[in-house]
């Protein structure tokens, strides 16, 4: 049985179809590369998937069950885990702030207003092991705001590893990072892939990065899926060739 | 540390403001001996209610983001409790007590009802209707005269301990006759110190961590798995049971209620709102000092005025100045000012950023 399947998922925008009915059953302990030309409707799958945007039609089945009508909190506690694409952290509270944030979510749900957070040392310790594993942990004590682009990207990271979800989701976590910065998140990635209970849905571009980790790719194009295979096949695809050549195109103009 | 534990963490962080906090508790603990005479007593006991009052709008304005103008009502709450249970049930600790318990019951189902609509309206929609409902608490108090004694309030007596005649001590103590007003202020004083520091607790608890990351990213909050509704109206909640109890210590003071002691839009605006800007919303200290500063302005402002208007007689112009009906536009100058060169309140200029972690 596949860990998280969508069900001819769906959402219009007014008239306009951002996601198309899309199915798609993904195993556990896989790596699914979602690619597309901008503008395809990843994010805005992902978006779904995580309940950050109701679906006009269409279902998602997480752990075998619907959970289509649940908030994105509750998707999140069950176990969904997602790093946005856009940076989405919370600006003036510290680096180490942000993740003790995520690690109070999972290890301590529960409302809790009599005792004093910062008596909590595992969910400190805890919060400065994931900062280490993006190597922030030299940058605990700054505020979110005022890290680099990489930085932030890299604490978007953790917060997701901190959830500890059974599913990452990765949109584009190596978009706008330097050269020096992408290979310490690729190994982080590659490291959760060696665990064999985690699954991971990726949306990236660069297509060496796609064809060394992923198991499998998934083509959108307009919202709907073109392609889905082994990567060797899918690449080969003539679809798949003019959606790739068409953001090969863009990401020249763009320079 | 012990005081860690009495102050959940949240140390001043500021030498001033530690040395204005260290001094506004002892002027406080020993006012009755500092400052003798019922009119000082009067202004320190209001201090007390206020610091409570403007704290625990600060969880609700400083802490979720959400601007609610009901909070007065709450108050007023509080208050109409005490004072209807006092005029109505044999005067006694049981009677407190029942009036307080059962305006804690009403302003809990009100904060959760508020909590649910907040959801259904947009941020300005929310803040207009929170307006119509405090209009509507004022009506509502003033109407059922059989019960709230209308414009004219209830007065009534209280306890035996509490009473003005009430006298423990045949001897002054450090010169001063201790009476039942006394008793009374240090209920008052001790019951505000406890419902600050529990204030204080709350927003320094793992719950209170989850507030201020909602009020930075909502979004966020949420997609870390956190409850947005159930954290904002528990939040709304507290703030209005704090109001409430805040409103209940006001009626034991004043020994009266009515709907402009405690349910007016001066409250509102003139105290609660300005106190926590002026302090510092998000700080809870903030609102602490705001309550001093303000209530000092309110009480002293228009007699030193007078003061100076006397003083500057035969000076051209000056003695218009500070003329004493003019004091609610000097409070108003002193606000702008405060707010102009202080965005962040008084604490957050003393404070400067620093580290809220460990
Ligand atoms: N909240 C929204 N309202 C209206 N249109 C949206 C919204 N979110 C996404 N879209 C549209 O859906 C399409 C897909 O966007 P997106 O999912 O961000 O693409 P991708 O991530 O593949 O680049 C775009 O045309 C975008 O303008
Ligand atoms: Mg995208």
């Amino acid at each position: 049985m596949p860990i998280l399947e969508t069900r001819a998922l769906t959402i219009r925008f007014g008239g306009h179809v951002a996601v198309n009915a899309v199915s798609c059953a993904f195993e556990a302990g896989t790596l699914t590369a979602i690619v597309g030309p901008n503008g395809a409707g990843k994010t805005t799958f992902f978006n779904l998937v995580s309940g950050q945007l109701p679906a006009s039609d269409g279902q998602v089945i997480f752990k075998g069950e619907d959970i289509t009508a649940l908030g994105p909190h509750l998707r999140t506690r069950r176990g969904l885990g997602r790093a946005f694409q856009l940076t989405n952290l919370f600006p003036n509270l510290t680096v180490l702030e942000n993740v003790r944030l995520a690690v109070q979510a999972r290890l301590h749900p529960r409302v809790d207003l009599f005792s004093m957070a910062a008596r909590h040392r595992e969910l400190l310790d805890a919060a400065h092991g994931y900062l280490d594993r993006v190597s922030l942990g030299h940058r605990a004590r700054t505020r979110a705001s005022v890290l680099s682009h990489g930085d932030q990207r890299k604490l978007e990271v953790a917060l997701m590893l901190a959830l500890e979800p059974d599913v990452f989701m990765f949109d584009e976590p190596t978009a706008g990072m330097s050269v020096d910065e992408v290979p310490v998140l690729l190994d982080l990635i590659e490291a959760i892939k060696q665990d064999t209970s985690k699954t991971i849905l990726l949306v990236e571009h660069k297509m060496d990065v796609v064809r060394r980790l992923a198991d499998r790719i998934v083509v959108l194009v307009n919202g709907t899926l073109v392609a889905d295979g082994k990567p060797a096949e899918v690449v080969a695809l003539p679809v798949v060739q003019e959606a790739y050549l068409g953001i090969r195109r863009k990401e020249a103009a763009h320079g | 540390m012990i005081i860690d534990t009495i102050l959940s963490g949240d140390r001043p962080r500021s030498r001033l403001l530690g040395a204005l906090l260290m001094a506004a508790f002892l002027a406080l603990a020993f006012a009755p001996f500092l400052f003798p005479g019922t009119k000082a007593l009067g202004v320190a006991s209001r201090i007390c209610i206020f610091i409570v009052l403007a704290a625990s709008y600060d969880i609700v304005l400083g802490y979720t983001g959400i601007v609610s103008f009901a909070h007065a009502m709450f108050f007023g709450i509080g208050a109409y409790g005490v004072a209807i249970a006092l005029s109505n049930l044999p005067v006694g600790w049981g009677a407190i007590f029942i009036g307080l318990g059962g305006a804690l019951v009403v302003s809990a189902v009100l904060a959760v009802a508020i909590g649910f609509i907040s959801l259904r309206l947009r941020a300005l929609y929310f803040s207009m209707m929170t307006l119509a409902l405090a209009s509507f608490a004022l009506i509502v108090a003033t109407q059922l005269r059989d019960i709230t004694g209308g414009e004219d309030g209830l007065t009534f007596s209280l306890p035996h301990l509490l009473a003005v005649s009430y006298r423990p001590f045949a001897a002054p103590v450090l010169g001063v006759r201790i009476d039942g007003r006394i008793v009374t202020y240090y209920l008052v004083f001790t019951a505000a110190t406890a419902l600050f520091l529990l204030m204080l607790r709350i927003v320094n608890s793992p719950f209170g961590r989850v507030l201020q990351a909602i009020r930075e990213n909502e979004f966020r909050a949420q997609a870390l798995g956190f409850s947005v509704v159930l954290h904002r109206t528990l939040a709304g909640t507290i703030g209005a049971l704090m109001a409430t109890c805040a409103g209940a210590l006001l009626a034991l003071v004043l020994r009266y209620n009515g709907p402009s002691a405690s349910l007016s839009f001066e409250i509102m605006v003139d105290s609660i709102l300005l106190m926590t800007v002026v302090g510092g919303m998000g700080t809870l200290y903030g609102p602490l000092l705001g309550a001093i500063v303000i209530v000092l302005a309110q009480y002293y402002l228009q007699p030193g005025m007078a003061a100076l208007a006397e003083w500057t007689d035969g000076v051209p112009l000056l003695p218009h100045l500070f003329n004493p009906d003019r004091w609610l536009l000097w409070l108003g100058v002193l606000f702008v000012l405060i707010v102009y060169f202080f965005p962040t309140g008084l604490v957050g200029r003393m404070r400067g950023w620093t580290e809220p972690d460990e």
